[in-house]
């Protein structure tokens, strides 16, 4: 920042900057802007800006008539859920490669790595007919296992990553006191590990909560989340924008605050540690 | 400092995530595999048969499959082109000193946290719906005829609508590559008076070289498996593409043995480029 910038060029940028996250924002904006009005104006041409009766009684009647609370339950246990049964599977894995590396712990990283990149389609119809036999469609436990297994590859992943950067003089100084395994993870390595769990959890909630693949094969009513309930409304019967909109507000709302908390996570965890 | 007893502590931590990922990986492949060599229709239960591989034979001859792999390429192929451009030249403006960063930030990141069902409908009907839309009406505010989106042009209007949902992802991972860029390096050219174009071509382009990469390849593997944003704006039809052509044979169709078939086709194309990607990344992690 030592370059001297004229005040200018700054303003010019300034603009063209605003312009370009308002061009990006937009639809969301003209989303929830279209969830405040009447269905009528909602549709109206010439399009209204800001100038309409402002109401919110869409959000009323989408949690009266859709039930939206139930969907929303659904999305936070699903995503919920799998993130934390991944976590029981992860720690333990990401400790022993980050502290105890073998020869073969790179190429096991990269293996689970690998199971990420397997399409969806090559196990859309074994999975399919397994939970139909066993009786797991539109169950949240049947889902919940599907989307733990999404999630661990990139869990194990980011907590190795995290894990990595914790110095392992410390481990052994406590080892060296006589502390034993358990009391070296439990009092020793989950306190500095804690920033990266939390982070590394709320990247995958937010994967979660978007899943649309899984959740629209395997789930019609009892366990869907707000996914499927947001495609119900791609039937021409149910195309009122307003609704939809509102529908579509509280759908993205919590998942958006999460996903600006951990924007900084994001670029280290879709990318695999690959960019920092 | 590693002892025989943390030795064996270890291996027991880890084996319970590669058991669960084994399975999840050989055991739905291993199905669609032996699947895909049946004769295996729903509606026709308990008369399977093995055929070989004429399920591949029809598959692949099918004029909807080289339909549906050239709309996934066509897919992939704009919204790269659209996202790793957009996304050079929006990180290049953000990089700069202006007011606001951080919620300039947030505003473009955003996108990258709407589920992909609310964009896909938000975006067919509130913007590009051909009469009521939002483009609808500023097409015809310059006097033009608009665009009937989903009618006219679906595969554009699809490919549309998933840039946007990557272009941010583009854009926040290529700034972090540019915030990289050694600061001394950018005086000592400005002090050498290099011109811009030059200091773009010559040091910016090659430092993003391997974040260019990397999004490429995780773009393309998440792009190659696009499936709601189809689902629930086109429902398939002209914009069909290989995930939604196999979903479509197994649950639509019940034809479980030219659907399995399908699905290691699109098991073959991913690991394509999933070949790529891991090494790059597996070199990253030696470094």
């Amino acid at each position: 920042m030592a370059r001297a910038v004229s005040l200018r060029r700054k303003s010019l940028t300034t603009a063209a900057a605003w312009l370009f996250g308002f061009l990006i924002f937009f639809p969301i904006l003209w989303m929830v802007l279209a969830s405040f009005k009447t269905e009528l104006e909602a549709f109206s041409t010439p399009p209204k800006f800001l100038f309409f009766d402002w109401t919110i009684e869409n959000y009323g009647i989408v949690q009266e008539r859709s039930d939206y609370l139930r969907f929303a339950t659904n999305s936070i246990i699903l995503a919920v859920g799998s993130t934390l049964v991944s976590l029981v599977f992860a720690v333990p894995a990401a400790w022993a490669m980050a502290f105890s590396p073998g020869k073969r712990t790179k190429d096991l990283l990269l293996w689970m790595l690998s199971t990420k990149m397997m399409p969806p389609v090559g196990a859309l119809i074994p999975i399919y007919l397994l939970f139909r036999d066993g009786g797991l469609l539109d169950t949240r436990v049947g889902l919940i296992a599907v989307l733990f297994l999404l999630d661990l590859p990139i869990i194990v992943w980011l907590l190795y990553t995290y894990f990595k950067e914790i110095p392992g003089e410390i481990l052994e100084a406590s080892r060296m006191d006589g502390a034993t395994l358990w009391r070296e993870i439990v009092y020793v390595l989950t306190p500095m590990a804690v920033p990266g769990i939390a982070s590394t959890v709320l990247l995958n909630i937010i994967l979660a909560w978007n899943e649309a693949f899984w959740t629209l094969n395997l789930t019609t009513s009892d366990a869907a989340p707000l996914t499927v309930f947001i495609a119900s409304y791609s039937s021409p019967e149910g195309l009122f924008w307003a609704k939809l909109s509102a529908a579509s507000t509280m759908a993205i709302a919590p998942i958006m605050v999460l996903g600006w908390f951990s924007q900084r996570q994001l670029v280290r965890g879709l990318t695999f540690g690959a960019v920092k | 400092m590693a002892t025989r007893q943390t030795r064996a502590a270890a291996r027991a931590a880890v084996a319970p995530s590669v058991l669960v990922l084994f399975l999840w990986m050989i055991v739905p492949l291993g199905m669609t595999i032996y699947f895909s060599l049946l004769r295996y229709n729903l509606l026709d239960p308990g008369n399977e048969s093995f055929i070989g591989f004429l399920n591949y034979e029809y598959f692949l001859t099918d004029p909807a499959f080289l339909a549906a792999f050239g709309n996934s390429l066509k897919l992939v192929g704009a919204v790269l082109a659209i996202s790793v451009v957009g996304g050079i030249l929006f990180a290049l403006l953000l990089d700069q000193p202006f007011f606001g960063r951080g919620i300039v930030r947030l505003m473009v990141i955003a996108p990258f946290f709407v589920m992909p069902t609310v964009s896909a409908l938000v975006w067919k009907n509130l913007l590009m719906h051909p009469v009521s839309g939002l483009f609808a009406w500023i097409a015809k505010s310059f006097g033009l005829e608009p665009i009937d989106w989903f009618a006219d042009a679906p595969l554009t209007a699809v490919s549309l609508i998933v840039a946007w949902q990557w272009l941010p992802f583009a854009t926040l991972i290529l700034l972090t590559a540019i915030q990289s860029l050694d600061e001394e390096q950018k005086e000592a050219a400005e002090m050498d008076g290099t011109p811009p174009v030059s200091f773009f071509f010559y040091i910016v382009l090659p430092h993003l070289a391997r974040a260019i990469t990397v999004v490429i390849l995780i773009e393309t593997i998440f792009l190659l498996n696009v499936f709601a944003e189809i689902l629930v704006t086109t429902n398939g039809g002209a914009a069909t593409n290989i995930p939604f052509l196999v979903y479509a044979q197994a649950l639509l169709q019940f034809d479980i043995g030219g659907a399995s078939a399908g699905g290691i086709v699109a098991v073959i194309l991913a690991n394509i480029v999933a070949f790529f990607l891991v090494r790059m990344i597996g070199r990253n992690l030696e470094a």
